[in-house]
């Protein structure tokens, strides 16, 4: 990374993959609702400032074809040219291909020279002859990159207070703290809070020198400085007394100002407005803000004020049109982070996290949960544990839409493939989900579309016979659903063709003859390894890669996949998958002195085993009763090996738990410790893969605990592989 | 004084020479680079794993990393004893990750010639062999140089 050339292309990159975005999501927003001329422009733009980049760097490829795209589009700009279905075909095949390009001048997957070549052939059709008279700038506009954080007080300017009224003057006021303010303990928030209750004020802070060197900076010096404007009917005097105590510790002066004009303390300094946030705290109202457009997080307001503190909610009402209008068009923005850096932040806050169990732990060996005060600040320590994580995990998460707008291709591809018209819909776009997760789900959720035009949705024909619109939908979605995400593939097509699955799979020797199966059950035959329902093996799916692998996939994201279809109505998969890969909500339980954690999410519920349930099958198995089902028992400590199985299991505490597909069993455990989040660490990188095993945690005293993988215990209890299969309707 | 007399020498410690870390397993001595030694800590309980073989001790917490743990008694049949808080887990790394090996004690620090380093005789068992990489003679001692690769179960070792 030392050539500094290779860093603006590394950038130069990463920006293509946000331009590219843009570029899709203008192309979705033009096919839904035919697009205003600001949307083309989006789209304009994006293409533009790829072929203007790729110049600098002269990739000479990927500028020839953004040139072409671009002229199109520009046509499309000058009304020249109508967004036909056919041309916004045209439209996103090229923006696929630029993709395309640009991951081949990345060096990666290398491009197929044909099919661009054939593109462009159809580019410049589209545009037709009169478009070569006109010739695009090559001028790349550089993309400017804001960086908005709090300091940004001249940002909400234009949005300013209403002009004062007759009786009122605006009072201009310089606070410059001492040093001793802050050692006397005051807080300049305080002050100025109190100042803008008086009446509408702006605040703006500066520094009053440059920033010191950090070697030489005393972090007891005072380096700020705040100008304020105060348009109040009130006196001077009663501005001052506001500043009270802190006179002596401060250089203040308070002047009458003109009227507002161009503030002269609006300097080309850092500037601070008091935040929203800041704002409530001051009053005990508390209002919140309305977010009329999502508004980015730290939205800069100055601090005005209507009058006494009861009015907040309408003054906030009253801003927020003005700033929904100054916002608008304004991206939220963002700050490149690099991934190692995040990983290593959630890998001290996960250090924080267990350090924090371990302390809480030594207070109580040494006697002293009990004292409030120790109490009271361990609780603290581990809420704001708890939300450093939570937010830590945020950075990480990032919105599923990359990951949509890539089905958005396979579906385009996979249509075309097979000859069907098919149309994606996307929902719940804006859905977060953890960045690791987003690249693994890529591979499964790319084979699931596939299957679902391939497979799922019948011929054009076909759909007219059902009395269906010729076009196919595929529906993804993705939505928070109790502490999880789901992310469903949906097709209307005619459903899963249950008879055929399973003499399908009778043939292919995955089933006995026979079976009387339930819908589910047959269902889940797509799961089955070797399992493909192609009748003729297509191009597209059918490739040796079946369901199997997607479900192990899930799986191996601690994720859950469910098939629900209804005959001619379609069918849908449903992944459910946990927000993050790296914490855990668990079970502490212990057997044969061994400390375990079960996941949370596979426990259905505990039970104190009574003699009356068991039933003992054979001379090796036992199975107990639930209510009116019958549920294996597995005896954990036997089962991992720490001890031999228990005579009896009368009294025994075991945990109830539930695969997705139906299947249960019981855990005899010896004991429940705690309910608690753990962090998950890695087992297979340090030392490899253990049955029965998902990965491992630390404890609050420091000590190791694995956690279990219940799809891995139930699918080998000790040697009866087929008990599952037998009860697995149970229940 | 003759060549292999010298205690540690620092100055004759030419890029030839090897550092070796030797430490006791049952009454033998071994030894390891003391390049691929990261630390060396007291014995505290391993988390024992499912299914793993007998001489994987099990996974202890390394600052929060989860570190497999080898006992070498074991691993090289030469003692079953449990270990005790004299025990010492010797922090060895693996190339790309470590491993924790379970000793009985941790005795010197030796600079030996690379020259008098001796290929393991051949005669050895065909499993004790890949545990000894060369053997060498320090003040009439024998001491093994342990090869590190050869500790892990091979099941695991998916690096």
């Amino acid at each position: 990374m030392s050539d500094p050339m290779q860093e603006i292309r590394a950038s130069f990159f990463i920006e293509c993959d946000e331009l590219l975005e843009a570029l899709q999501d203008g192309l979705a927003a033009l096919e839904g609702e035919g697009g205003d001329s600001e949307t083309i422009n989006v789209v304009f733009r994006a293409v533009h400032s790829i072929k203007g980049g790729a110049g600098a760097f002269g990739l000479d490829d990927l500028v020839g074809f953004a040139h072409a795209f671009e002229t199109v589009l520009d046509e499309l700009r000058a009304d020249r040219l109508d967004a036909t279905p056919d041309l916004l075909r045209i439209l996103f095949r090229s923006a696929d291909t630029l993709s395309d390009l640009v991951r081949a001048a990345r060096g990666e997957s290398p491009v197929d020279g044909e099919r661009v070549a054939a593109l462009l052939a159809e580019l410049e059709s589209a545009c037709g002859s009169d478009a070569k008279a006109e010739e695009e700038p090559p001028a790349f506009e550089p993309m400017s990159l804001s960086l908005d954080l709090d300091l940004g007080g001249e940002l909400a300017a234009p949005s300013g207070p209403e002009p004062p009224t007759e009786t009122e003057r605006v009072w201009s006021i310089s606070f410059v703290p001492s040093p001793e303010l802050y050692a006397a303990g005051l807080e300049p928030l305080f002050l100025i809070r109190a100042v803008s209750a008086l009446g509408h004020a702006r605040v703006s802070c500066r520094l009053r020198e440059q920033m010191p060197e950090f070697s030489d900076y005393d972090p007891g010096s005072s380096l700020l400085a705040w100008d304020m404007r105060l348009s109040t009917t009130l006196e001077m005097a009663k501005i001052r007394d506001v500043f009270e105590f802190a006179e002596g510790l401060c250089e203040l002066s308070v002047s009458e100002a003109g009227p507002e004009s161009p503030a002269p303390f609006e300097l080309e300094e850092a500037q601070v407005s008091v935040s929203p946030t800041a704002t409530d705290v001051a009053l005990p109202t508390g209002p919140t803000f309305p977010a009329p457009t999502e508004p980015p997080p730290q939205m800069p307001v100055d601090a005005t004020q209507d009058g006494p503190p009861a009015s907040a909610s309408v003054r906030s009402e009253a801003m927020s049109p003005e700033t929904a209008a100054h916002r608008g068009g304004k991206t939220g923005a963002t700050v490149r982070v690099d991934l190692d850096r995040i990983e290593r932040l959630v890998n001290l806050v996960g250090e924080l996290v267990i350090n924090q169990a371990m302390l809480a732990q030594s207070f109580t060996e040494a006697g002293l949960a009990g004292v409030s005060k120790i109490a009271s600040g361990l609780d603290e320590f581990l809420q704001l544990t708890r939300d450093i994580q939570d937010s830590v995990m945020m950075i990480r998460a990032q919105p599923v839409k990359s990951l949509f707008q890539r089905m958005g291709r396979i579906v385009r591809e996979s249509s075309d493939a097979v000859g069907k018209s098919v149309r994606l819909v996307s929902e719940g776009e804006g859905t977060e989900i953890d960045k690791t997760m987003i690249e693994r789900l890529s591979d499964p959720l790319m084979h699931m579309v596939r299957n679902a035009v391939d497979h799922g949705l019948e011929t054009a024909e076909a759909r007219r016979a059902a009395g269906k619109p010729e076009e196919g939908t595929v529906t993804l979605t993705a939505a928070h659903r109790s502490g999880r995400v789901v992310i469903e593939v949906r097709d209307d097509g005619a459903g899963i063709n249950r008879p055929r699955v399973q003499s399908l799979a009778e043939e292919r020797g995955l089933i006995p003859k026979g079976l009387a199966l339930a819908d589910a059950e047959i269902d889940n035959l797509l799961f089955l390894p070797g399992f493909s329902t192609a009748g003729q093996v297509s191009s597209l799916s059918g490739r040796g890669v079946g369901m199997d692998v997607v479900k192990s996939a899930i799986a191996g994201l601690g994720g859950r996949i469910v098939i629900t279809s209804a005959p001619g109505r379609g069918t849908c998969f449903s992944i459910s998958l946990p927000l993050t890969l790296a914490v855990l909500d668990g079970m502490v339980v212990e057997t044969a002195g061994e400390t375990l954690v079960v996941p949370l999410g596979s426990i259905v519920e505990t039970l104190t085993l009574r003699d009356e349930d068991l039933l003992p099958i054979g001379p090796a198995a036992t199975a107990i009763r639930v209510r009116e089902s019958f549920v294996p028992l597995i005896d954990l400590a036997a089962l991992l090996g720490y001890a031999t199985a228990r005579q009896s299991y009368a009294g025994a505490i075991s945990l109830l738990i539930a695969q997705d597909d139906g299947a249960k069993a019981a855990l005899v455990v010896d004991q429940i410790v705690d309910q608690r989040q753990v962090v998950i660490k890695g087992l297979e990188e340090s030392y490899g893969r253990v049955p029965g095993v998902a990965a491992a945690t630390i404890l609050g005293d420091g000590r190791i605990a694995l956690i279990l993988d219940p799809s891995d215990l139930i699918a080998r209890p000790p040697g009866r592989a087929s008990a599952s299969l037998l009860f697995s309707e149970a229940g | 004084m003759t060549e292999t007399m010298r205690p540690l020498p620092a100055a004759d410690v030419s890029s030839a020479d090897l550092e070796l870390l030797s430490f006791k397993v049952g009454e033998q001595e071994y030894s390891v680079d003391i390049m691929s030694v990261r630390e060396i800590r007291g014995w505290t309980r391993a988390t024992s794993l499912p299914h793993a073989p007998e001489y994987v001790r099990g996974v202890i917490n390394l600052r929060g990393t989860v570190l497999p743990v080898v006992d070498l008694g074991l691993r090289l049949g030469i003692s079953s004893a449990e270990p005790n808080e004299r025990s010492v887990i010797i922090v060895a790394d693996l190339g790309n990750r470590a491993v924790g090996l379970r000793v009985d004690a941790v005795s010197d620090i030796l600079a030996v010639p690379a020259s008098d380093l001796q290929s393991p005789p051949e005669l050895l068992a065909d499993q004790a062999d890949a545990f000894i990489r060369a053997l060498t003679i320090v003040e009439g001692r024998m001491i093994r140089v342990l090869e590190l690769s050869a500790v892990m179960p091979a099941g695991a070792v998916a690096a």
